[in-house]
């Protein structure tokens, strides 16, 4: 294994140090799951390193691409000049073609928990993710261990062939469709008529109610480790201990948990938010949470992920010495989709008959098996640490409609794949609202690039948390404020890997009008990233 | 008949140009380059199904092609279809379609059909195929033949599941006709029908063997022609096959 490279503190001026990471993709065989398969490794790993920098840092990351195809990372959740985001042709970035070396060079302006992947095909669901951590000049969270917790699904075929076999047959993955036995047992448990009318209902729109993950057969990694493999951090007991949850997964929705402890969330797509005590929370491919536990007594507990199609469990194990194994929990029923998931004014117009009672309008999708008494993570919980500098009123809303077609698997956003829209355009300096709905019956996690958005979940304008990533549950909205402080290029898409693919992606231009009446951004000055010359510090 | 063929061909030439991402990928990642990549992609998907059996002591063995090469939107589609009885090339076809998808279950479709058995024709073809509510894949054709006749056929079929494996296919063919074509021994209106339940178990959505039994029968003057030719006006098939998609 290539040794990870960190030249730390070239200090001449004791604030600004400069620190360094080779990084190398390269296909190789691996074996995760008892086969060998050829996968994407970063400096032969899976996942790739963890990446740890202080805020401040200047940073220059050398990246080769030993692959026979273009490759690129992108700095998920880094406020970042935009030629280093890595999306092949935003703000002049070529990708990295087979045999170069790209170096990455920017200034860490913030602290937190973060993440980095491919955003080149589906390069990302075959390995190439990996964990940032942004060390705050002085900490605020104290913790006595500290925990990277990078979850993940697994695949044995290629991401590509993923893609192709879903164009083929857009349920090609679906493998807990309902039965006639599933019909029979539903005609036996409310009655033939409320039973056939369901199935007629859904008949006709011409869907499945079972459609909560596209894609099936993964196996959950938790830092690159198998279930069988129980990844282990060490614990004393009384100690707080810091876990810092990325879901790096491509596909997968996690409901996480750690049965016998209670979560305090400290920190959400590495923004700090005042601790909330929670039991579960549920998040999406490409989301972050930060939690403390701390585990009073000396004996295994499990860290259970589990998948929102329920076929499965990341799993990890927090224990006093290597070797122990806690119990893993049973898996939670499977929820099915109802009305509730369907988008109404849709709904409305496809059949203006429709009979609906308050029960059918119950999310299904929303149901993740909680039990009573136990408290799981809402968006509405989420009070953002500090207090927001910008609390202006939106100058505009902006749709954002999530749209597809899941026969044949388009995703779109207001109505066109990526491969046919326009840019969304924002003015330097402007404040606006986006405001989702989703027309589709599948949550889609929007991540917008470049920027946090604010959440407006019902928290004082001061409060409202930053998120990098937003959930858009099925048939749903929801909206989110954004300043348009960066600009450049930046990609905005649905964060599961094959809905991006398929077009549910456009771009976001922040638009500097004038540089006249722009305060001069806060922000590393870029040298030409080809030209190896030495980084100037601050 | 050469003349046909050579259509035949350059049609389906012409129809893979007309698949604008085909074109695509030539110089490496550039702007468009990357659009197509999320959303522009070209895919294709192929359903062939190969089976052998008996119908009255004959032995009877028949392929059915199905599938397309193309965008979300513009795509060219194939078909092919035969069977062989006896020992003898009975009925074969090859049909080449530009396919574009007009809503979100249906595309609509235009090409040629050749039939090379019984006899040599070609035909201009001309319909729709997609999802139709509950679940049910339809087909619906229309044909002119190179001598003006026209004809159409319908064709549905479900899934059923009875395990996430297993899986029974209802399915239903029929087969019309505006006008007698006594070339053909088909008589006018309702030709021929076809009902079958098709008993597969998928290894995986690649690969499944299955039994297919079904019933067919020819109708009204196509019928009466049959028989007065001496052949039986319906047949009894049970076979055993493979599907397999790439
Ligand atoms: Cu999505």
């Amino acid at each position: 294994m290539v040794a990870l490279l960190v030249v730390g503190a070239i200090s001449t001026p004791s604030y600004a140090k400069t620190t360094q990471y080779n990084l190398t993709i390269e296909r190789l065989p691996v074996n995760i799951t008892g086969k060998t398969m050829e996968k994407v490794t970063v400096n032969g790993g899976i996942p790739a390193p963890t990446l740890r920098f202080t805020e401040g840092d200047d940073v220059v990351i050398h990246v080769t691409n030993k692959m026979k195809e273009d490759s690129s990372i992108h700095w998920h959740g880094l406020l970042i000049d935009p030629a280093m985001d890595g999306v092949p042709t935003f703000n002049g970035f070529p990708g990295i073609r087979p045999g170069e070396t790209f170096t990455y060079r920017f200034h860490i302006r913030q602290s937190g928990t973060y993440w980095y992947h491919a955003h080149s095909m589906a390069q990302e669901q075959d390995g190439l993710y990996g964990s940032i951590i942004a060390a705050p000049k002085k900490e605020t969270i104290k913790a006595d261990r500290d925990y990277v917790i990078v979850l993940s699904d697994f695949i044995e075929e290629d991401g590509d062939t993923v893609m192709s076999n879903l164009k083929m047959m857009s349920d090609y993955y679906a493998n807990a469709r309902l039965t006639i036995g599933d019909f029979f047992k539903d005609v036996g448990e409310r009655g033939w008529d409320k039973a056939w009318n369901d199935a007629k209902d859904w008949g006709d729109m011409r869907m499945a109610r079972t459609d909560l993950s596209d894609v099936t057969g993964y196996t959950f990694l938790t830092n690159g480790k198998s279930p069988e493999q129980n990844w282990t951090g060490i614990f004393k007991p009384g100690e707080r201990v810091r876990l810092r949850f990325i879901n790096a997964s491509a596909m997968s929705f996690f409901d996480v948990r750690i049965p016998g402890l209670k979560m305090s969330v400290v920190q959400s797509d590495g923004q700090n938010v005042e601790p909330v005590a929670v039991d579960e929370f549920r998040f999406a491919p490409a989301e972050t949470y930060d939690v403390i536990v701390t585990p009073q007594d000396s004996k295994p507990y499990t860290i259970a992920a589990e998948s929102i199609d329920r076929s499965g469990f990341a799993i990890g194990t927090l224990a006093t010495s290597e070797g122990q194994r806690g119990k893993i929990p049973a898996l939670r029923p499977r929820a099915l989709l109802t009305m509730g998931d369907m988008n109404m004014e849709m709904m409305m117009k496809d059949d203006p008959d429709m009979e609906m009672t308050p029960a059918d309008m119950i999310s299904g999708w929303a149901k993740a098996g909680t039990p009573e008494g136990d408290k799981a993570l809402s968006y509405a919980d989420l009070r953002y640490a500090g207090i927001q500098k910008d609390t202006r009123q939106p100058e505009r809303t902006i749709d954002v409609k999530l749209g597809g077609n899941m026969e044949r698997f388009i995703w779109t956003i207001n109505g066109k794949k990526f491969s046919e829209a326009e840019p969304i355009k924002l003015r330097y300096g402007e404040r606006v609202r986006l405001a989702f709905t989703n027309e589709t019956m599948m949550a889609h996690p929007m991540h917008l690039h470049g920027m946090f958005v604010q959440l407006e979940n019902g928290q004082p304008a001061e409060k409202l948390p930053n998120k990098h990533t937003v959930i858009v549950p099925p048939g749903g909205s929801y909206s989110v404020l954004l300043t348009a402080d960066e600009a450049g290029e930046w990609a905005f898409h649905c964060h599961l890997l094959y809905h991006m693919m398929a077009g549910m992606m456009t771009k976001v231009v922040v638009a500097k009008l004038d540089p006249g009446d722009v305060p001069p951004p806060a922000k590393t000055t870029t040298t030409p990233a080809t030209s190896g010359g030495h980084h100037a510090t601050h | 008949m050469q003349r046909i063929k050579t259509y035949l061909l350059a049609s389906c030439f012409s129809l893979t140009l007309a698949v604008p991402a085909l074109a695509e990928d030539m110089a490496g990642m550039n702007a468009k380059g990357f659009k197509m990549e999320h959303g522009g992609e070209t895919f294709h998907m192929f359903r062939l199904e190969t089976d052998t059996g008996v119908s009255r002591g004959d032995s009877v063995s028949s392929w059915d092609l199905d599938g397309w090469i193309g965008t979300d939107e513009n795509k060219l589609w194939i078909k092919s279809e035969g069977e062989h009885k006896d020992g003898k090339l009975e009925e074969a076809e090859l049909w080449a379609m530009y396919s574009r998808n007009i809503s979100t279950f249906w595309d609509a479709q235009a090409g040629l059909r050749y039939d090379f058995e019984p006899r040599g024709t070609g035909y201009f073809v001309a319909g729709f195929t997609g999802l139709a509510p509950y679940y049910f894949e339809t087909e619906a054709h229309l044909f002119v033949s190179e001598h003006g006749d026209v004809t159409g056929r319908l064709r549905e079929e479900n899934d059923i599941l009875i395990t996430q494996k297993l899986i029974l296919q209802p399915y239903a063919e029929v087969n019309l006709s505006a006008q007698d074509v006594p070339e053909q021994d088909i008589g006018a209106g309702i030709a021929d029908g076809k009902i079958g339940l098709q008993t597969r178990y998928e290894f995986t959505k690649k690969f499944a063997p299955y039994i297919d039994v079904h019933y067919g029968r020819k109708f009204g003057e196509t019928a009466s022609i049959a028989e007065s030719d001496g052949e039986d006006k319906d047949e009894l098939v049970g076979a055993i096959g493979l599907r397999l998609m790439f």
